[in-house]
This record gives C-alpha cells, sequence and structure tokens, in this order.
C-alpha cells in the first residue's frame, strides 16, 4: 500500500472539515476522489502534503508522515498540484520547471525527465522563456504536471485538473495522464468534481460528503452502475 | 559645468550604497510583505563591528571579509528567532518589532561605542582626486564595490538553484514547499544577504559620513525613497531608483534646495511617487491579495 | 446607586487622583505629572489613528510640533495669551492632518508606516529651515514664558499649570472616549478589522480615515501646544524619530484601542527612561526596544489588556 490514511480529521481554526476519512492509494494506477463543492477534496489533498492540522494517521509507504513539513513530505516523493494549479507566475516557464527538480541532484537524470515532458507538453517547450503568468489555463495546468513530474514522484496529487479548461484541453491532459500512469507505474491520486471524467481513468474511487466518504469502490463497478451513479454523481 | 559634473559623479557614488540597502529592503519586502525599518540600524551595528576588528589591528579587507558573515548570522538569526514567529501578525506587530529591533540596535552601539562621531578608514587610499578631480578615491572604489556585489546578486538570483528557490519562496511560498523548497530557511537566508548588503553599504559611507549609531537614519530614507520611485516590487528597479535618488539628492542639495533640506527631498520624493505612480517606474501595479 | 460599583467611579477615581499631586507633589513632581497629561493626550491621538482606525504612523511628533511651534510663535511674535493659542493649533493640526491623510489613505498599511516614519526623520529639518527662520527661530528655537494662575487663585504656576492641562486633557479623553463608542469608533473599527465589510455597509472608508487622521492631529497637537507651555521652550531636535517613536511605545504598551491604555501608556514613556537613564544614557532607548518586541510576543493588546484579563472573573 503506497499510502494508507486513517481516521483523518482536519480542521481550518475552528471549523471542522474532515470527519475520519479512511482509504488507501494502491502503488500504481489511479485514485480518485469525487465530491460537490465544498465536499473537503481540496482539504484532504492539504491534509496528506502537512499543509493543515490533523489528526488521524498517514502512512505513505509504511512511514508515517503527519506532522511533517511539507517540504520534507515532498522530499519523500509526494508531489502535489495544488487548486489553482500553483504556477509561479512571475517566473519563466523553464524556472518552474527547474523548481520541480529543486529536491534532485541527479542531473542526468532530471535532463531525461525534463526531454519526456517536453515530449509529452510540446507547448511547453515552446514557451520556455515565457513568464508563466503569460500561460492560458489549459498551459498552466501542462506546466503544473510536468513540474510535479520532474520531483519524480512515488504519489502525485491533483487537484481538480479540469477546473476552468475547455473539454478539449481537458481530454488532452488526461489523455496524457492516462500515458504518464502506463508507462511510469506512477500512482496518482486525483480529485475531481467531474465525476465521469475521472472514473474514465480512474481504478478506484472515493465519494466525499461534507468531509465523510459515502461510497467507495473500484471505478469500473460505479461506471456501470447506472443507480448507483444517477444517485450519488448525478450523472 | 565641472561642478556639474562632479555632483554627478558623487550623486552616482552616494546612490550606489542607497540602491544597495534598497535591494536590501526590497528583498525582505518580496519575502514577507515587510519593510524592516531596522535595516540601517543593523548596518550601523555591522560597521561597528568592523571598526571594532580594525581598531584591534585586523586589516581591512580581513576585516570586511569577518563582517559580512558576521551580519550574515545576525540577520538570519534575527528572522528566525523574532520575525518567524510573527509572520502572520497584522501590520502593527510587525512594525512594532522592526522598530523595536530599530531601538535596540541604535541604544545598543551607544552604550557599547559611545555616541560621539568616529572616522572610519577607506581601504582605496585618501590621495589626489582621480580623472582631472571629478571622483574622488573613494567615491571610485566604493562604487565599483557596490557594483560588484549588486552584480554578485543578481547573478546569484538569477543563475542558482537557490537563488531561484529563494525567488519563489518570496513570491509563492505555498507551491515553494510543495515542490520541496524549505520557505523558512529561504526567508532566514533572505535576511541574512540583506544584512550582509546592508553590512557593506555601511562600510562604504561610514568613510564620508563617519560613524554614530545614527549614522544610517538618512541613508535608509534615501534607500526608501530609491525602493519606492524604482518599485518596491521589483528588486532591479529598486537599485536604479536607488541610483537616481542619490544623483537627485546631489544635484538638489547643490543647486535647488540647498543641503539643509536634504531629508526632505527625500520625503518629499516618498510622497510623489505614493500619490502619483504607486508602483514606481518598473513595478507592477500593486493589487492587494485578498 | 452604590458609587462603587457606578460606571462613573473609575472616571472619578481618576479625577481624584489626578488631583492628588496638587497638593502633595514638588514642583519639578509637578512638572513631570503635567507633562503625562501632556503625552498621555499625545498617545490618545495616535491611538486613535493606529489602534482604532489601524493606520500605523510612526511620524505624530510632526504634528506635536506643529502644535508646539503655533503656540510658541503666538506667544513669542503676537503676545496671544497660552491659553488662545490652543485652538489655533488644534484647527492648523487638524488641517495639515487632513491634508496629509489624503494621500496617505490610499496607502496600505507598511506605506503609510514608512511615510509617517520620513516624516518624522524630516520633521527637524524643516523647523530649522532657514526661510521660516524669523518666526522659528531657527536651531535656537523659541523660549516662552510659564503663565501664571489667573484670577488670583493660590496656586504657583507649576499647580496652575498642571490643573491647566489637566483640565483640556479631561475634556479631550471625554471627548474621545464618547466618539469611540459611538457610531463613529464602531466605523472605525470596522474600518480596521474588516475593510472590504465596512465598504460593504456604507461606510465612506477614504473620508473616514482621513477624518481620522485629522483628529489624530489635532489631538496631537493640542499636546505639543500644552507641552511647549510646561517645558516653556521649543527647538527643532526636540521632535524627531524619537519623539515620535516615543508615542509610538506609549501607544503598544499602554495598549491599542485603548483610553485608559493612553494614560498607562504616558505614564510609562515619562518615568521608564528617566529611571533608566539613571543606568545610560543609551538605556532608554535599549529599554523601549526590548520592551516593544516583549510587548508584540508576550501583551500585543498592551498593559490594558492585561487589565482585562486580570479583572474577567473565572468562570
Ligand atoms: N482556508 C480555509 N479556511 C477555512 N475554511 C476553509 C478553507 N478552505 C476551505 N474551507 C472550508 O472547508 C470546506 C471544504 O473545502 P474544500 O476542501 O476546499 O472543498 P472542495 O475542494 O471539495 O471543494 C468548505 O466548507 C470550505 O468552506
Ligand atoms: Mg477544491
Amino acid at each position: 500500500m503506497l499510502l494508507e490514511v486513517k481516521s483523518l480529521h482536519g480542521a481550518y481554526g475552528e471549523s471542522k472539515v474532515l470527519h475520519g476519512l479512511d482509504f488507501v492509494v494502491e502503488e500504481g494506477g489511479v485514485t480518485t476522489l469525487l465530491g460537490a463543492n465544498g465536499a473537503g477534496k481540496t482539504t484532504t489533498l492539504r491534509a496528506i502534503s502537512g499543509m493543515i492540522r490533523t489528526q488521524g494517521e498517514i502512512l505513505f509507504a509504511g512511514r508515517p508522515i503527519q506532522g511533517m513539513a511539507t517540504e520534507a513530505i515532498a522530499a519523500l516523493g509526494i508531489a502535489h498540484v495544488p487548486d489553482g494549479r500553483g504556477t509561479f507566475m512571475e517566473l519563466t516557464v523553464e524556472e518552474n520547471l527547474r523548481l520541480g527538480s529543486y529536491t534532485r541532484n541527479d542531473k542526468a537524470g532530471v535532463a531525461t525527465d525534463l526531454a519526456r515532458m517536453f515530449d509529452l507538453f510540446p507547448r511547453l517547450n515552446e514557451r520556455l522563456h515565457q513568464q508563466a503568468g503569460t500561460l492560458s489555463g489549459g498551459e498552466q495546468q501542462m506546466l503544473a504536471i510536468a513540474r510535479a513530474m520532474l520531483l519524480r514522484p512515488k504519489l502525485l496529487l491533483l487537484d481538480e485538473p479540469s477546473f476552468g479548461l475547455a473539454p478539449l484541453i481537458v481530454r488532452e491532459i488526461f489523455e496524457i495522464l492516462g500515458r504518464i500512469v502506463k508507462e511510469s507505474g506512477l500512482s496518482i491520486l486525483v480529485v475531481e468534481q467531474n465525476a465521469s471524467l475521472a472514473l474514465a481513468i480512474a481504478d478506484r474511487a472515493y465519494l466525499l460528503e461534507t468531509g465523510r466518504f459515502v461510497m467507495s469502490g473500484a471505478a469500473e463497478d460505479i461506471r456501470k452502475d447506472e443507480t448507483l451513479r444517477r444517485s450519488y454523481l448525478g450523472y | 559645468m565641472d561642478g556639474f559634473i562632479h555632483q554627478i559623479v558623487s550623486g552616482i557614488a552616494s546612490g550606489g550604497i542607497y540602491a544597495s540597502v534598497a535591494l536590501a529592503l526590497v528583498m525582505i519586502y518580496q519575502a514577507t510583505h515587510h519593510v524592516n525599518f531596522a535595516q540601517g540600524e543593523m548596518a550601523m551595528f555591522s560597521t561597528y563591528i568592523a571598526l571594532t576588528l580594525i581598531q584591534a589591528g585586523v586589516p581591512y579587507w580581513a576585516a570586511f571579509c569577518i563582517t559580512v558573515p558576521v551580519s550574515f548570522v545576525i540577520g538570519a538569526l534575527i528572522q528566525r528567532v523574532v520575525m518567524e514567529p510573527l509572520a502572520k501578525a497584522p501590520v502593527l506587530a510587525s512594525v512594532g518589532v522592526f522598530i523595536g529591533l530599530l531601538l535596540t540596535f541604535n541604544s545598543v552601539a551607544g552604550w557599547i561605542f559611545t555616541y560621539t562621531l568616529k572616522p572610519f578608514p577607506s581601504p582605496f587610499g585618501e590621495g589626489k582626486p582621480l580623472f582631472g578631480g571629478f571622483v574622488s578615491r573613494h567615491e571610485l572604489g566604493s562604487t565599483a564595490v557596490t557594483l560588484v556585489v549588486l552584480l554578485s546578486i543578481w547573478a546569484f538570483f538569477r543563475f542558482t538553484k537557490l537563488g531561484l528557490a529563494m525567488r519563489a519562496a518570496a513570491y509563492n511560498p505555498v507551491s515553494s514547499r510543495l515542490v520541496g523548497v524549505p520557505v523558512n530557511k529561504m526567508l532566514a537566508l533572505g535576511w541574512g544577504l540583506a544584512a550582509s548588503i546592508g553590512a557593506i553599504a555601511g562600510m562604504m559611507v561610514a568613510p564620508v559620513i563617519f560613524l554614530d549609531p545614527n549614522m544610517m537614519a538618512g541613508v535608509l530614507l534615501y534607500a526608501f525613497a530609491g525602493a519606492l520611485l524604482g518599485g518596491i516590487t521589483n528588486p532591479l528597479g529598486a537599485v536604479v531608483g536607488g541610483f537616481i535618488v542619490g544623483i537627485i539628492e546631489n544635484l538638489g542639495g547643490a543647486y535647488v534646495v540647498g543641503t539643509e533640506l536634504k531629508l526632505t527631498t527625500a520625503l518629499f520624493i516618498i510622497v510623489v511617487v505614493l500619490t502619483v505612480k504607486p508602483a514606481g517606474l518598473f513595478g507592477k501595479t500593486l493589487v492587494s491579495r485578498v | 446607586m452604590n458609587l462603587i460599583t457606578s460606571r462613573y467611579f473609575p472616571w472619578v477615581f481618576l479625577v481624584a487622583v489626578a488631583v492628588l499631586p496638587l497638593m502633595f507633589a514638588s514642583d519639578y513632581k509637578l512638572f513631570q505629572f503635567t507633562m503625562v497629561v501632556v503625552y498621555a493626550i499625545a498617545v490618545l491621538g495616535l491611538n486613535l489613528l493606529t489602534g482604532y482606525n489601524g493606520q500605523v504612523s510612526l511620524g505624530n511628533g510632526a504634528f506635536y510640533a506643529i502644535g508646539a511651534y503655533v503656540t510658541a510663535i503666538m506667544m513669542d511674535k503676537w503676545d496671544i495669551p497660552y491659553w488662545a493659542t490652543i485652538p489655533f493649533s488644534a484647527v492648523i493640526c487638524a488641517g495639515v492632518g487632513f491634508l496629509i491623510g489624503l494621500p496617505a489613505l490610499r496607502l496600505g498599511g507598511m506605506y503609510l508606516a514608512l511615510t509617517t516614519f520620513a516624516l518624522a526623520v524630516a520633521t527637524p529639518q524643516l523647523l530649522k529651515y532657514k526661510l521660516f527662520d524669523d518666526y522659528t527661530g531657527g536651531v535656537q528655537g523659541i523660549v516662552i514664558n510659564k503663565p501664571d494662575a489667573p484670577f488670583g487663585l493660590p496656586l504657583n504656576p507649576d499647580q496652575w499649570l498642571y490643573l491647566f492641562a489637566l483640565t483640556v486633557g479631561a475634556i479631550l479623553f471625554i471627548l474621545a472616549t464618547n466618539l469611540v463608542r459611538g457610531r463613529i469608533g464602531r466605523a472605525m473599527r470596522a474600518i480596521r478589522d474588516q475593510p472590504l465589510a465596512a465598504e460593504a455597509m456604507g461606510i465612506d472608508i477614504a473620508m473616514f480615515k482621513t477624518r481620522t487622521f485629522a483628529l489624530s492631529a489635532m489631538f496631537t497637537g493640542i499636546a505639543g501646544s500644552l507641552g511647549a507651555i510646561t517645558i516653556q521652550f521649543v527647538a527643532p531636535d526636540a521632535f524627531g524619530v524619537p519623539l515620535s517613536l516615543t508615542f509610538f511605545v506609549g501607544m503598544v504598551v499602554g495598549g491599542g484601542a485603548s483610553i485608559g491604555g493612553a494614560i498607562m501608556g504616558a505614564l510609562f514613556i515619562q518615568f521608564i527612561p528617566n529611571i533608566a537613564d539613571e543606568i545610560s544614557k543609551a538605556a532608554p532607548g535599549a529599554v523601549y526596544g526590548l520592551i516593544l518586541i516583549a510587548f508584540m510576543f508576550l501583551l500585543p493588546g498592551g498593559l490594558a489588556s492585561l487589565i482585562r484579563i486580570l479583572k474577567r472573573k473565572p468562570a
């Protein structure tokens, strides 16, 4: 088990948002957290990355990580594309990518990974010396994924990669994500409001409602079960 | 005409000092949105450290090379011990702490070193002015040192991984942590660097205006003016602004307001910039983060 | 209603304590207490601006200087009685405050602190400027006479001055108390804490900030007038950065957004430096500096908040 979360509670100051979540992310493949706006999806990812105070247990590759600093968690191999994409707007595309590999010292490996990212996202290569803030939303999402991949993570956390993007671009990005998973054996935990999109690439899904799971199962089963979809996911 | 050229040259020399301190201010402002009111007093204190070493028989450049890292450590420690816990505190709290630091450095310096003016040696010799009398040896030497400092800082931020991480931490601490940058360490480094730059500025200006605990009050004010003029969100702009302010100060002092109102010139520049073009000449328009 | 439990009791008590020095204190002690009243008014002025309205000023010493010089010049040049100069000082300072407040209100917190700091640095230079020499006396400053008690009151000049300052101070404190308790005070605090909400509530933020600036300048200017009369002397170098920072320290130590805190802050800045001064010339600055830092960490609400904490009954 790559990530194991046991009775996770999370809060912003006084207001409690997560009320005891249990879930796992298996090695390789895509796990998705679904839920409406405000359900606590972003908060769950923040909890894993140590960005908020939590109670409960978070094990990454068997090792407890709660209470660790965010940067230390990243250094363990958890890359996190936050909501809003977390672009370094003032820096160039190249500098954004260089920051992605901040924790690494293997220059050759970084160069290989960078070349691979340019294969997957040729547009980033074209815009290498442009200020990242001038990129379109879709390009910024590609940059964010490439930046995260340059950490060479074991686990990639993606917060609503489809948010605010045109359907065509969303399809392109998800198609590339699928390729990345297939060729790298990477594990992805992706958070989405757009359930049909996420279920299409996910192996396992959890449905979150106001800080609690109301359903979970194999993505395929949920996809096939129309009543389940109708009653929980509304499509 | 000769007088005019001389005023420009002196303006560039003092402008370099203001540019350095302005850069130090902007570095901290960008990372924390705080204006370090104690920047000048920290530089003054560093200059006393250098003087103490020199008086103890340490050669000038050795004293210089000791003072810079010592100042770095002092700056980094202040960030760690005093500023970090107050990172999210309201403006009043951070201003209060900065003023507290200012008063403490000032009076501790007065306590240890007394309030009498002290001459500070120039490493560039007294000698005759150069280039037909337009520029004194110290002016030339200190401008060269300032330029070397500014260029090294620029290269550091532009070309090194650490410099990039420091910029990232200043712009976007949340994303920086997510890619593994230890943001608090970067802030401490930034404070150390700012303190080092200030120390060099102090050692370069002290031979001109003499050393006393209040030496940097005026310099700090010009640096404020320079930083705002160039744009407090833009390090390069702040440096340019510092040079411009140095030249305005010298020309204004010689031809317009006289030396008695030099400080008022700085106040005037600050007020004009903030009312007419708050973002400065080269800064981005400020959008308040909600 | 019992006097002790009455809500006016603190005020009655305060008046009693305030009048006490009149009967027992030496002339020098009386002078010191007069200065406490002066500082209390100045700290209150800063508190209205910074504590209640959230605009951090490091340059209120400039308004104090203007008030002091208005009084000194009017008394020295035109033989106007000391008491008659105070309304002029109040109006002029309010006007200057308003003008400075106009650009200042556009500046976010740090910028205002920076600009007012620059104002504090430049003030002595402006006061020394030779074009104004005829009026200001340049570096020498102006010496003024100590007023005698009027109406044949059996008080010596120090006693009378204390009483006079106390009366003016009491009026200003009552004014400020009523102000901050009312609608205006609520608006001032709303602008400090919730600027967006305040705007949504229809508060004209720009107008309020500017007027608060003027009000603060007025209080501080009146303090400057009283200070000039008390010290009988004005000179540029008394009105630099240290003075402005002294007010700032008084406000922080007494407690932001507290009327009573202004009195405690004034007692602090009047008496603590005297005590520290006996150790070293540099000690008052060090005490101020370390106390400022300590208060920001341990007691950001100042002494006033300490009293509030102590008074709170255990649940
Ligand atoms: N920074 C924050 N401070 C306080 N409450 C927050 C913060 N961020 C989110 N919340 C609250 O936490 C709940 C869950 O939010 P979030 O995790 O962002 O939901 P989702 O990502 O599923 O849309 C919401 O009620 C939201 O209002
Ligand atoms: Mg979200």
